[in-house]
């Protein structure tokens, strides 16, 4: 089993620093959950220099659209969804100070290039996994956008909730370093040499 | 001729809707089991343990294996001997999806106007379902919820018919390799080939009602499942695209006849929670 690093979030210039693609974390504090519609909503804001739902600068982002919580639970099952989708919105919250993004998937160039450029690190939370997720979710409240239902934005407390470093601060991207790693070219025929 | 009232088609959805987001099938557990214990990389074998541990935590805290508790793809097999009594089947079956999906606190995530307002249903309603005509007197209703990552990643290519095994390979292998982490892999690939364009993308959702592992009863068909799992696994993407020799499960492959003209190959892919429960009546 792979070594876990706990971390306090906030993230400090510290952890930042430190944290490197294919650290196991788990992470505790405060996170912000936002999808499709509520990023939307949060680039066009930040656009038109309207208030934001909450302060990004320093904070984490959570791609996540929890199934409703059953009566007297926190939370219903809650993993990450494809980060790939947000990929579009991401350069501008990361310009305006995000430091954290938790989803799953790799991230298109542009997402790399800007959170090496703003120093913030994307790790992905085990996709399909949201039961278990939702166990290290202590609190929720709704912060803005509850006429998204499911994609509102919502403010966690998190303990101890697993993810994984795939884009680090110093440029390296975790699932292009595997994906090379556990290749075996001579096994893949015609597809390794691209001529089928 | 047997009598089959709506209502028992509409409490046998809802329970299948349910059971299917909470309980992962035996044979994908095992599955995972068998994954775990042959990975290589340590990190991979912590996502492994981390899937696996969500599925025992959601049988026992009757929690959705997942946030996204997908589409609601229904498969009725009709016996040809049954009559359906009080109402209209399509109704009950949507009927069944509203109430599970409601009643078990699942996620509604279906929306119409697909190309403008995209409103929410609000009851996950819709279901697709594939409906088939059998010989018999009984009604078999299956339930798969298919989540948006993985269905996000369907791919379907009309080759040139004699483009064969190699064309085929590289196109299954590529429509994996793009799609990284996105299925939520150790993935089950379906691949559908043959028929027309529209029937081999159903054919390579069918592959995926499949026991995991269990191969096609044609031993050719079998064969090239084999070989095309072993290749799909030395892409090396892993668990999560992390990096690890289990990226895929297994490789399901559906065949029919098809135009002397074409070759049609779809492929679907399914995530790791692989999510489907039947029952008949």
């Amino acid at each position: 089993m792979a070594e876990s690093i706990k971390i306090q979030l906030p993230l400090k210039d510290a952890d930042l620093e430190k944290l490197r693609a294919g650290d196991h974390v788990l992470l505790s504090g405060v996170i912000y959950t936002a999808r499709d519609a509520a990023h939307r909503r949060m680039v066009a804001a930040l656009q038109k220099g309207e208030p934001m739902p909450f302060d990004v600068r320093g904070q984490v982002i959570y791609y996540v659209g929890p199934t409703p919580a059953r009566p007297g639970c926190v939370i219903g099952s809650a993993g990450p969804t494809t980060s790939m989708r947000l990929d579009p919105y991401t350069p501008a919250l990361l310009e305006a100070g995000l430091k954290g993004i938790i989803g799953k998937g790799s991230r298109s160039p542009a997402v790399r290039d800007a959170l090496k450029k703003h120093k913030a690190v994307y790790f992905l939370a085990v996709g399909g996994t949201g039961a278990l997720l939702s166990q290290r979710i202590k609190k929720v409240d709704i912060v803005a956008y509850e006429d998204l239902g499911t994609e509102a934005v919502r403010r966690m407390e998190v303990e101890d909730f697993p993810a994984v470093v795939v884009n680090d601060i110093h440029g390296n991207d975790l699932l292009e370093a595997g994906r090379a790693r556990y290749r075996q070219p001579d096994r893949l025929g015609s597809y390794a040499t691209g001529r089928a | 001729m047997k009598e089959i009232h709506v209502s028992q088609i509409t409490e046998t959805v809802a329970r299948l809707c349910q059971d299917a987001t909470r309980n992962l099938p035996e044979d994908v557990v095992a599955a995972l089991r068998r994954a775990e214990s042959t990975e290589e990389s340590p990190l991979a074998r912590q996502v492994l343990l981390e899937i696996l541990d969500n599925a025992e935590l959601a049988r026992q805290e009757m929690l959705p294996l997942c946030q996204d508790t997908g589409t609601a793809v229904v498969f009725a097999e009709v016996g040809q001997d049954v009559h359906i009594v009080g109402g209209d089947f399509v109704n009950a079956v949507n009927a069944g999806v509203a109430k599970g999906y409601t009643e078990g606190y699942l996620r509604k995530s279906m929306v119409d106007k697909p190309f403008s307002t995209r409103t929410n249903t609000q009851d996950n309603t819709p279901a697709v379902v594939h409906t088939e005509i059998v010989p018999g007197d009984r009604l078999k209703l299956a339930v798969m919820p298919k989540g948006g990552g993985c269905e996000n990643m369907s791919r379907f290519v009309m080759l040139l018919p004699g483009a064969g095994k190699e064309v085929i390979t590289s196109f299954v292998l590529r429509a994996v390799d793009e799609s990284g982490g996105n299925p939520c892999p150790p993935i089950i690939v379906g691949v559908g080939i043959g028929g027309t364009a529209e029937y081999s993308m159903t054919l390579a959702k069918k592959a995926l009602t499949r026991r995991v592992g269990d191969p096609n009863p044609d031993p050719e068909t079998a064969q090239f499942e084999a070989e095309l799992l072993e290749k799909v696994n030395a892409l090396g993407l892993g668990p999560q695209a992390v990096g690890g020799r289990n990226t895929a499960l297994a490789v399901h492959i559906e065949t029919y006849p098809t135009h002397i003209t074409a070759l049609p190959v779809a492929v679907n892919l399914q995530c790791h929670s692989a999510r489907f429960k039947s029952a008949e009546l």
